[in-house]
C-alpha cells in the first residue's frame, strides 16, 4: 500500500518537475494538469459563476467605453427623459434600456460606473484586511507566547461583534474626527479603512492557525539551520504555504465587502451622491419606489445581486475544490 | 465548571471594561465636547469653567473610572443633536428593537431549524433543491435590498402591509409595545421577515449541515440496528446532537440581530435604536454613538456568556474534557 502511494508521488512529482520546464507554457501545462482545473471544468455552476463575474469585473472597469451614456456629464442628460421606464414597458424608450433615474441619467450607464465604484471599494477593502490580517496572523503562529495571546484576544473582541457594526463606528469616528468637506472627499478611503479593519480577523485566524502547522515542518527546520532568519523564513518560506485558504476567505470576503459597502451607501454613510456606487443609486432610487418609479431603485439592487451571488458561488466552489476533506 | 464560568466572567467584564474605553475615548477625543455644549457667544473663561465643572482636565484614568461608573449607571450625558439626556433616548427606543429582534429570531428559529432538518431528510428531494437554491439568494442578497423587495411587493403593489413605522403602540409606563394592537402587528410582519431572512438561511444551512454529520455516525446506525422507529432516531438521537452548534451559532447570531436591526430600521423607519444610531453617526452624535457601543457590547457579552454556560447544559462530555484539562 504504502509503496503504491510513493509511487504515486513520484510519478506526480516527475510530472511536476517535467512541467516546471518552460515558463508561460510550463505553467499552463502544470494549470492544466491540476486538480482544481480539474473540478472546475467539472461544474458547470462554478464555470457560469466565473463567468458573470468575470464579464461584471470588464464591464464595471471599462464603463467609460461602454456605457451608452455618461451619467456624470451634465451636457448628456436631459430633465424631459427623467423617470422613463425600461425599454420594454409601454411608454419605455428604446434609448435607456432599464429607463432613466429622476434627473434622466441612464440607469444602465449609471449601473457600469456604479459597479466600478463598488468594485473599487470590495477589492480595497479586502487587500487591506489581507495588509493588516496575514502578518499578523504570521507573527501569531511563528512567534506564539504572549504577542501571539494578545493579538488573538483582540482578534476575539472583535469577532464578538458584528463586522458591520464596526465598520459603521469607524465611519462614525471618522466624521467626527474630519471636517465635513474633507470627509466627503475622503469618503473613498474612509469606507475601504472601515471595511478593511471590520475584517482582519478572519485572515489573521486562518493564517496563524495554517503558521501553527506549516512552522514544524521539515524545510522550515531545515531553514532555520542554516541560519535564514525570521522575517525571510515568515516571507518566503511559510507565507507562499498558507496562502491557499487565504484565498477562499479573500473570494468570500469580496461579495461581503460589497455588500457591507452597499449597505453603508444605502443608509447615507458610505460614498457620496457625487460618485454613487451601487448602494448609493439604490439609495436615491429608494425615494421613488412609492410613486411607482420601482426600476430606478431596483435595477442596482438586481446587479448588486447578480454580482454578489456570482462571487458566492465562485468562492464556494473554491472552498470546496481546495479543502482535501471533500475530495 | 464553577471555575469555568468564574473564569468566563472575568473575561467578559475585561471586555465591557474594554469596550467601555473605546466608548470613551470617541466621547472625550472626537471632537471638543465643549464645543458641543455651548453656543458660539460663550467666552473663553466661561468655557474654562464649564471644562473645570466637568471634571476635563482630570487625569485621564479619573475621567474614564467616572465614564465606566456613570455608564454603568445607564448614565451618558446629554446628547448633542436631541439636547436630552442620552439614556432617555435609549430607554425610549429600547423596546422597538427588541420586539423587533425577538419576533425575527423567533421566525428565524421556528422556520429554519424544520427547514434544515427536512432538507437533511430528503436530500434529493425536489423540495429540498428548491430550499437550497432559496437559501443561496437568501445569503447574497443584502438587508435592506429584502426590505426594499417587500416593501415593493406588499406595500407598493398589493397595498396589503404598512412600510413604515411601528403603527399603533401601547404605552405600559417602562416599556411600548406593538404587539396589543392590530396595526401594530401589522407593521411588524415586514420588518421582521426582513430581519430574520439571513438568520433563517443561516441557521437552515446550519442545522441541514450538522444533521447530516451526526447522522453518519455510529451511535446513529446502531440505533438503527436495534430496529427503534425512523422518526425517534432521526429527533430524539440526531437532531438533539446536531443541537450544541446550532445553540452557539444562533446565539452570537441573536447579537448581530440586533446589529443588522440598524438596517431594517432604517427601511422600515422603525423606530428603533438602531435608527438611533444611525442618525448620531450622520450627525456625529458621540454621546449616543458611545452608548450605543457600550449597551450593545454588554448585550453581546451576555450573551456570549449564557450561550458558554449552555453548553455546559447541552453537552455533557463537556464537564467531564474541560474538567480534565483544568479548566478553560
Amino acid at each position: 500500500m504504502a509503496t503504491t502511494e510513493e509511487n504515486g508521488d513520484a510519478v506526480r512529482d516527475l510530472a511536476r518537475l517535467r512541467a516546471r520546464e518552460g515558463g508561460f507554457r510550463g505553467w499552463l501545462k502544470r494549470t492544466a494538469d491540476s486538480d482544481v482545473w480539474y473540478s472546475f471544468k467539472t461544474s458547470p455552476v462554478a464555470v457560469a459563476a466565473s463567468i458573470v463575474s468575470i464579464l461584471m469585473l470588464l464591464s464595471a472597469i471599462f464603463a467609460p467605453w461602454i456605457a451608452p451614456t455618461d451619467p456624470f456629464d451634465l451636457a448628456q442628460i436631459d430633465l424631459m427623459d427623467s423617470e422613463l421606464p425600461p425599454a420594454w414597458m409601454a411608454q419605455g424608450d428604446p434609448r435607456f434600456i432599464l429607463g432613466t433615474d429622476d434627473q434622466g441619467r441612464d440607469i444602465l450607464s449609471t449601473i457600469l460606473y456604479g459597479s466600478q465604484i463598488s468594485l473599487l471599494v470590495g477589492f480595497a477593502s479586502v487587500l487591506f484586511s489581507m495588509a493588516i490580517g496575514i502578518p499578523l496572523g504570521l507573527i501569531s503562529g511563528y512567534v506564539g507566547g504572549r504577542l501571539d495571546a494578545i493579538i488573538m484576544r483582540i482578534a476575539d473582541i472583535q469577532l464578538s461583534f458584528p463586522a458591520i457594526l464596526i465598520a459603521f463606528l469607524i465611519d462614525g469616528i471618522a466624521r467626527g474626527v474630519l471636517p465635513r468637506d474633507l470627509h466627503d472627499e475622503l469618503a473613498l478611503y474612509v469606507l475601504v479603512f472601515a471595511i478593511g479593519v471590520s475584517g482582519w480577523v478572519q485572515y489573521a485566524r486562518t493564517v496563524r492557525g495554517s503558521t501553527l502547522v506549516e512552522k514544524n515542518k521539515e524545510y522550515v527546520q531545515a531553514a532555520r539551520v542554516i541560519g535564514v532568519r525570521r522575517g525571510p523564513i515568515l516571507i518566503r518560506h511559510i507565507l507562499p504555504n498558507v496562502l491557499g485558504p487565504v484565498l477562499v476567505i479573500a473570494t468570500i470576503h469580496l461579495a461581503i465587502a460589497i455588500i457591507t459597502e452597499a449597505t453603508l451607501s444605502f443608509l447615507g454613510v458610505g460614498v457620496p451622491p457625487t460618485q454613487p456606487s451601487l448602494g448609493t443609486l439604490i439609495r436615491i432610487g429608494y425615494d421613488f419606489l412609492f410613486s411607482g418609479t420601482w426600476w430606478i431603485t431596483i435595477m442596482p439592487g438586481v446587479a448588486l445581486i447578480v454580482l454578489v451571488l456570482a462571487i458566492n458561488l465562485v468562492g464556494d466552489w473554491l472552498r470546496d475544490a481546495l479543502n482535501p476533506k471533500l475530495r | 465548571m464553577f471555575s469555568f464560568v468564574v473564569n468566563r466572567f472575568v473575561q467578559s467584564v475585561l471586555v465591557m471594561l474594554t469596550v467601555g474605553l473605546i466608548a470613551f475615548a470617541m466621547f472625550r477625543f472626537v471632537g471638543d465636547p465643549i464645543n458641543n455644549l455651548v453656543g458660539q457667544d460663550t467666552t473663553a473663561e466661561q468655557r474654562a469653567e464649564l471644562r473645570e465643572s466637568l471634571g476635563l482636565n482630570d487625569p485621564f484614568y479619573v475621567q474614564y473610572a467616572r465614564f465606566a461608573v456613570n455608564a454603568a449607571q445607564g448614565q451618558f450625558g446629554q446628547s448633542y443633536f436631541h439636547r436630552r439626556p442620552v439614556s432617555e433616548l435609549l430607554v425610549e427606543r429600547l423596546p422597538a428593537t427588541l420586539e423587533l429582534s425577538l419576533v425575527a429570531a423567533v421566525l428565524a428559529l421556528v422556520l429554519g431549524v424544520p427547514a434544515g432538518v427536512y432538507t437533511a431528510l430528503h436530500r434529493r428531494g425536489v423540495l429540498s433543491q428548491i430550499i437550497m437554491t432559496a437559501s443561496l439568494f437568501g445569503v447574497s442578497i443584502p438587508t435592506f435590498l429584502i426590505g426594499i423587495i417587500l416593501i415593493l411587493i406588499f406595500g407598493v403593489m398589493l397595498q396589503i402591509l404598512p412600510t413604515f413605522g411601528r403603527g399603533e403602540v401601547i404605552d405600559l409606563g417602562w416599556w411600548t409595545t406593538g404587539m396589543a394592537t392590530p396595526s401594530g402587528l401589522k407593521s411588524l410582519i415586514l420588518p421582521a421577515l426582513t430581519l430574520a431572512l439571513f438568520q433563517l438561511t443561516l441557521i437552515m444551512r446550519l442545522v441541514r449541515a450538522e444533521m447530516l454529520e451526526v447522522l453518519r455516525t455510529d451511535f446513529v446506525k446502531f440505533a438503527r440496528a436495534r430496529g427503534l422507529r425512523t422518526r425517534s432516531i432521526h429527533f430524539v438521537h440526531a437532531l438533539k446532537n446536531s443541537l450544541v452548534p446550532v445553540i452557539t451559532i444562533t446565539g452570537l447570531q441573536l447579537g448581530s440581530l440586533i446589529a443588522f436591526a440598524i438596517i431594517t430600521e432604517t427601511v422600515f423607519q422603525w423606530p428603533g435604536m438602531g435608527l438611533l444610531f444611525i442618525q448620531a453617526v450622520i450627525e456625529v452624535d458621540i454621546p449616543v454613538m458611545a452608548a450605543y457601543l457600550v449597551v450593545i457590547g454588554f448585550v453581546f457579552v451576555l450573551i456570549n456568556l449564557i450561550v458558554d454556560i449552555l453548553y455546559f447544559v447541552v453537552d455533557p462530555r463537556l464537564r467531564v474534557d474541560r474538567g480534565a484539562a483544568g479548566g478553560h
